[in-house]
């Protein structure tokens, strides 16, 4: 693979023949294809909007804006609001991408810039992808039956001794806001140390070489060039990883709680958007309460629009130019 | 043009793929459908399992478990052929059925109080204690009426942390019936229903039965409602509740089958037995009820769908207790068969 770039783009071989009618063929209907799934991805996305879109509106004319800054849901009384659900859904998210985050770069950082041998690189490039294979249903079980239990003691002292700091206020009974997030920042690990791998590898080699002929140290290099040179890459993992994180659903349903909550403290049982969903739309009553379900779908919809248009501009500015360096 | 192309495509693809589907229902055995809730699910696949090997493939069920809400909209829907739900079906609800319906208790269950209280088993609860619990007035294991009950056994100083379920269901539908019944206070501040406001203050919510069950497990101090099955293969401790009769009964196929006897059986088959009397009932035992249409597609269908409940009536049963479940008293048995000639 590493030799390749020095053959350009032909690979060395059949520099100027003409395409057979075979190659014209097949990158006639490939191009066909592409365009016509890219095509159906489009309208299946407008599909998915107008219907969610199409049940929600009437329910939230209905509901009124109060839907977002109320925190009840009684199906019962048809009372519903999903304040806690969104600032779960935001603060979890925002944790695990925290948390998640700073490892994803430290792993793609220790991956890429030549503190191990290939072989071992490639090993454990492959194992950290691997834990994306992982089912969340799999790291629900794990955060119930393995991760619990272990923070558990760990919390529960944190409060007792530092309990008037916001965040350990409350106790660590079992389910809560610490062991979601902590499931969720390993889940979103992969997503975020892979593409910033990508980032690191894009940059090219002579600008570590020319860092290096200035006489700088490894750190140095890493730090100050190859970093912000891959800053737009990184970011851009970052924004998948937190859009991962907003959407998780089955760890988030098994461990957070789903307590309607408001709660800065790390400890409280909370509730997210997708745990909601999760827990409430099978069994759903038909008119108002499916209504609100869907609503608050479509507020999760567009929260991760929003986050990752924001990347993209984001992205968009910090790359080309490299103005900041 | 190329957009016409592809549909065409599509449509003959799709064409192909609905003749191969009846072509496959149509080979000698009949396939039955039906979805619901989720308490039953485990003796009903092994139920059905069963009943497909002694056919040898003659009847095919395939129960999906989505819970009873859904069991009954997918019911209402003619997207099965039969539905299952702990909770029985509303009036209105049987009323948009215009083929009738006919509701049959296939097997029951008990809601038993699972608790983790390391080195304390067959704690006593009584009557006036257990809905305070989920009311949130009683607050820590060493409160005076725990310790009262309970003579001879330390209760530590804990805070009890209180575990409902975060989905609807008909567990909480059961659970909350019997609190109303019992507690007047309760009946006011919460009331019945599949998912209600819980006024405790520390509580965390589990997703099903086994998120309750894992949850208790996984916190010291807390106490939880779920299914004797569920708790049974857990191996939580399960708490002996003070019946009608004033009796402390722990859960287990005799409370459970006293319970059953008390039931009177209406024309419609829908009895909760919220309360019932008797020196050894376990006090909190819930039918669950497979819902059938009163006319059928075919009768080939009917047939089948009244095979299979002669099957779960008659060896079915025979297994119920193994699995968890409170086995029919043959008196409900008798009733139910012939109100299964209904299915026709």
């Amino acid at each position: 693979m590493a030799d390749n770039k020095f053959l350009g783009n032909a690979g060395g071989r059949t520099l100027s023949k003409p395409p057979t009618p075979g190659d014209i063929f097949f990158d006639k209907s490939f191009r066909f294809l592409t365009r016509a799934f890219t095509w159906a991805t489009v309208f299946l996305l407008t599909f998915i909007v107008y219907k969610i879109g199409g049940e929600a509106l009437p329910a939230f004319s209905d509901l009124g804006i109060k839907f977002l800054f109320t925190s009840t849901w009684n199906s019962s009384q048809d009372v519903y609001g999903i304040l806690p659900q969104i600032w779960g859904t935001l603060y979890s998210s925002f944790l695990a991408l925290l948390l998640g985050g700073f490892f994803g770069i430290t792993i793609a950082i220790f991956i890429t810039q030549d503190f191990l041998p290939y072989r071992v690189e490639f090993v454990l490039k492959n194992i950290i992808e691997l834990l994306a294979a992982i089912p969340s249903v799999v790291y629900g079980l794990w955060g119930i039956y393995v991760l619990i239990p272990l923070i558990r003691p760990v919390a529960n002292f944190l409060h007792e001794y530092l309990g008037w700091i916001p965040f350990f206020s409350t106790r660590l009974s079992g389910l809560g806001l610490l062991p979601a997030v902590l499931v969720l920042s390993i889940m979103i690990l992969p997503t975020v140390a892979a593409v910033s791998q990508d980032a690191f590898k894009a940059i090219p080699h002579k600008t570590k070489e020319a860092a290096f002929g200035m006489g700088t140290t490894r750190w140095e290099a890493i730090l100050r060039v190859m970093l912000p040179t891959a800053s737009g890459g990184i970011f851009g993992a970052l924004v998948l990883g937190f859009g991962r994180a907003l959407g998780e659903t089955m760890a988030l349903a098994m461990l957070v709680g789903s307590m309607s909550t408001l709660t800065l403290s790390f400890f409280s049982p909370a509730d997210t958007i997708s745990a909601l969903l999760a827990n409430t739309f099978p069994e759903a009553n038909v008119g108002l309460e499916t209504g609100a379900l869907m609503s608050a779908a479509c507020v999760l919809l567009l929260i991760t629009l929003i986050v990752n248009v924001a990347g993209a501009v984001i992205v968009a500015k910090a790359t080309p130019g490299g103005d900041k360096r | 043009m190329k957009l016409k192309s592809l549909f065409n495509v599509a449509l003959s693809a799709a064409v192909a793929a609905s003749f191969m589907v009846v072509g496959f229902a149509t080979a000698g055995t009949t396939k039955i459908t039906g979805a619901g809730a989720s308490f039953p699910a485990p003796i009903y696949s092994e139920w059905f399992k069963d009943l497909a090997k002694q056919n040898n493939g003659e009847i095919k069920v395939d129960y999906q478990s989505i819970g009873s809400g859904s069991g009954i909209k997918n019911f209402i829907g003619h997207t099965v052929d039969f539905g299952a739900s702990d909770a029985a079906m509303k009036q209105s609800e049987i009323d948009q059925v215009p083929e009738g319906v006919q509701l049959l208790p296939m097997t029951a269950g008990e809601i038993v109080l699972a608790y983790n209280l390391p080195g304390i088993e067959g704690l006593k609860l009584p009557r006036d204690v257990y809905p305070e619990i989920f009311l949130g007035n009683i607050t820590k294991w060493n409160d005076a009426k725990i310790v009262a009950a309970n003579p001879g056994v330390e209760l530590p100083d804990t805070p009890i942390t209180v575990v409902v379920r975060s989905d609807k269901s008909g567990t909480t539908f059961g659970f909350t019936g019997h609190l109303s019944a019992i507690s007047s206070d309760f009946q006011s501040a919460v009331g019945q229903g599949k998912m209600v406001q819980w006024p405790a203050k520390n509580m965390v919510k589990g997703k099903k039965n086994d998120g309750v069950s894992s949850a208790v497990r996984q916190t010291p101090g807390a106490i939880g409602y779920t299914e004797y099955g569920f708790a049974k293969l857990s191996r939580l401790p399960m708490a002996c509740l003070e019946n009608k009769a004033g009796k402390f009964v722990c859960p287990g196929p005799e409370g459970g089958a006293a319970a059953l006897a008390n039931a009177v059986l209406p024309e419609n088959m829908i009895v909760f037995i919220n309360d019932p009397a008797g020196d050894a009932s376990y006090p909190i035992a819930t039918f669950t009820w497979m819902l059938f249409y009163k006319k059928n597609k075919s009768a080939e269908l009917a047939t089948a769908l009244r095979k299979m409940v002669e099957y779960c009536l008659d060896e079915g049963q025979k297994i119920a207790d193994k699995a968890g479940y409170i086995p029919l008293p043959e008196s409900v048995v008798e009733k139910v068969r012939a109100a299964s000639n209904n299915i026709q």
